[in-house]
């Protein structure tokens, strides 16, 4: 009896394995993707090389003044000197650890809310979302317990864009949920009343809305009452917001089957309970990305209070390029304005990219 | 875009003439009185003019018009809070009452003096339009400019300007226009265009950002007029003599060689009756304007005569390095006047 050895196998042609392979499959599969392989790598050449020399090998990094940037590269010495007025914008030195411990506070204070074991968790984080936002205003802005006032005028920098980003966000989402809901409400009036809302603040665009609360607003109010700048644009960045939340929100509203508010009604929930209880929790779910992608756009638009003259990231450091001693400067403060946006709006869509991992569970194939 | 733009500007006009004549003649001063500072409107960046150092203490020319008008009210100018405004939004916060002084090189002009209920003040800087050129191309004036290719930084009135001048002169230009000064001091550096044109303090500060600044010269013609001044609210005559003293004082003050160096001792030994006046060494003159009898002493004290801050600011003292040219006394070839104090 002859027993049949297989021989070993061939190893695969040294093309379509390893590097080589992937190559091979990826970059140039065809002649056309080779041509826009070699084009693309062309440009890399031309960009990356002089990037690279520019913002690390020729840059200055150490000095105090302009005249200490001797080299052809970036001038750094320039974020560097001005490093604490694009934090805190005009915040009072020796105050500024109250915007950091707002931040800290912050951080500690939600840390326990990404403990999955945390007992309690959802009456924590009612109380967290309550108490939170009454410390940070007195933090930040003080004038009572023995904290000095700073007024709302002298904040600036990443501070104030975090400022109008979390405000925004904290007030724009329930806002926006009670807005889907009141749009898909069966009653004619809160219908009514909430499609026009929305439907009025998609239609303008927010540098408008900024506009009129600066420019027109004071107008209208009676003299000597004058509203803070600072609360014109937050409750104008909210409204408009909220807006597109709901509609977000009535996305995911939408894509629940009828069949849960039946099963819902049928187990005898009330209105609120069946929405918080079933159908909300699944509706926001889904519409997780929606949601960030809201957050995010939020977050770069802050940058438009440019134009009412608040002083934010991006115009601290426009701000700091109108000094004489650093006139000239804007391509370095431009770069690291984009690079501190980059980082907090990659950090959001990681977030959310997590989350989603995390509840969306039950819907993965 | 155009649209809301416009409408906007007839809704702002309309809303404007409802609000305009509502100030009281005193009610300004006795407000800044009780609240214990100016508020005074600054440009949200300009360098030479207005701008924050690395502490966050305003600078510049149209800040010490503020400090002055505060050392005169209070005798301290560190009595002032700032309001940084857009081009867009100043009008308004003045009208509104939001700012006691709009001090943001605003140009004096007939429509804005009497449609909008505003009254200047006087003129802390002659501006104008003219022309940057690099010194290759072996211009020396902008007549020999037929032809050229013109990048022009985007304002208010900057291409009419421009078109008005060309077409009167009978010259051909190529306009490339640019909306922020950074894009156009670039465009000159790379070659895109032969000559910048803008106003010409910006010029100035256009120059500094240019690799070698010195291969570079503002051209002597200045084809429009834009004196900048402080504006306040029409109606409170009070308070616009208050600011408009505050700047004839600095200017009286260089014109009889008093500087914040030797002021307190000028105030005491004088025998110039015109000093003496000035100073409030002789006469009632600071009882008229309703302040205290060393006002003038303690704008120039803290502040310095017209000279010093323009030197300081924007002159030769600072990095914009600007001649003083319109801007000189009046008895040195400027235009710089002060009516006398008696």
């Amino acid at each position: 009896m002859q027993t049949h050895t297989f021989k070993p196998d061939m190893p695969p042609p040294v093309l379509s394995v390893g590097v080589l392979g992937w190559l091979r499959t990826n970059l140039f599969s065809s002649w056309f993707n080779t041509l826009l392989t070699l084009f693309a790598v062309y440009l890399v050449w031309l960009i990356v090389p002089p990037l690279i020399q520019w913002a690390f090998i020729e840059a200055d990094w150490v000095g105090t003044t302009r005249a200490d940037c001797t080299s052809d590269g970036a001038c750094w010495v320039f974020i560097q000197q001005r490093f604490g007025q694009f934090m805190y914008g005009f915040y009072p030195t020796e105050l500024r650890w109250r915007v950091d411990l707002t931040v800290w506070m912050a951080v500690i204070g939600a840390a326990p809310l990404f403990i999955p074991q945390m007992p309690r968790k959802a009456l924590y984080g009612l109380c967290f979302l309550v108490v939170y936002p009454l410390l940070a205003y007195w933090l930040l802005h003080g004038g009572f317990f023995g904290l000095s006032t700073v007024p709302t005028s002298r904040w600036g920098g990443l501070m104030l864009t975090l400022v109008i980003a979390s405000v925004g966000i904290a007030g724009a989402l329930p806002l926006g949920i009670v807005l889907a809901l009141g749009r898909r409400s069966d009653m004619p009036a809160i219908r009514v009343l909430c499609v026009t809302f929305i439907e009025f603040w998609r239609g303008v665009p927010l540098i408008t809305v900024l506009f009129m609360s600066s420019v027109m607003l004071p107008l209208f109010l009676p003299e000597g009452l004058s509203f803070d700048k600072l609360m014109r644009a937050l409750i104008g960045v909210i409204l408009f917001q909220s807006a597109y939340i709901a509609e977000v929100v009535r996305g995911g509203l939408q894509a629940i089957p009828k069949g849960q508010y039946e099963a819902a009604a049928a187990m005898g929930l009330g209105y609120w309970r069946m929405m918080g209880l079933v159908i909300l929790p699944q509706a926001l779910k889904l519409v997780i990305p929606g949601i960030v992608n809201t957050f995010i756009a939020l977050f770069k638009d802050t940058s438009l209070v440019i134009i009412i003259g608040l002083f934010d990231l991006l115009n601290s450091i426009k701000q700091a390029t109108t000094d004489p001693a650093w006139i000239g400067m804007a391509t370095e403060g431009y770069v690291f304005a984009a690079l501190i946006f980059w980082i907090f709006c990659f950090g959001m869509s990681r977030y959310s990219m997590h989350l989603e991992r995390k509840l969306n569970t039950g819907h993965k194939r | 875009m155009k649209m809301v733009k416009s409408t906007l500007a007839v809704l702002t006009t309309a809303a404007v003439l409802g609000v305009s004549g509502f100030a009281q003649a005193g009610a300004t001063l006795d407000a800044v009185q009780k609240k214990g500072f100016v508020q005074c409107g600054i440009s949200d960046g300009l360098p030479g003019f207005s701008y924050a150092d690395a502490k966050g203490n305003y600078l510049g020319l149209d800040v010490d018009v503020c400090r002055a008008v505060a050392a005169a009210v209070f005798g301290d100018a560190t009595k002032v809070k700032y309001s940084p405004l857009t081009a867009k939004e100043r009008f308004t916060a003045l009208q509104s009452g939001e700012v006691d002084i709009l001090s943001r090189n605003t140009t004096w002009t007939s429509s804005r003096d009497a449609g909008l209920g505003l009254n200047f003040a006087g003129v802390n800087y002659y501006d104008g339009q003219g022309f940057l050129v690099n010194k290759k191309l072996g211009v020396s004036s902008a007549k020999e400019l037929d032809g050229a290719t013109v990048c022009i930084q985007a304002g208010t009135t900057t291409e009419l300007n421009l078109s008005d001048y060309f077409r009167a002169s009978g010259m051909k230009y190529t306009p490339i226009t640019y909306d922020t000064s950074d894009e156009s001091a670039k465009s000159v550096e790379a070659g895109r265009c032969d000559v910048l044109t803008s106003d010409q303090s910006q010029l100035y500060a256009q120059r500094i950002k240019l690799a070698a600044p010195d291969e570079y010269v503002v051209l002597p013609e200045v084809i429009s007029k834009e004196p900048l001044g402080p504006v306040v609210r029409q109606g409170d005559e009070e308070w616009f003599d208050i600011v408009r003293w505050s700047l004839y004082a600095m200017v009286n003050a260089e014109e009889m060689g008093i500087n914040s160096k030797n002021v307190e001792e000028m105030a005491k030994t004088t025998k110039n009756p015109d000093i003496a006046r000035l100073l409030g060494a002789e006469g009632e003159f600071g009882k008229d304007l309703k302040l205290p009898k060393d006002w003038a002493v303690k704008i120039v004290k803290q502040v310095g005569n017209y000279g010093e801050s323009f030197d300081r600011n924007v002159g030769a003292g600072s990095a914009l390095k600007i001649e003083r040219g319109l801007n000189a006394l009046w008895n040195k070839g400027g235009l710089q006047y002060a009516p006398p104090v008696r």
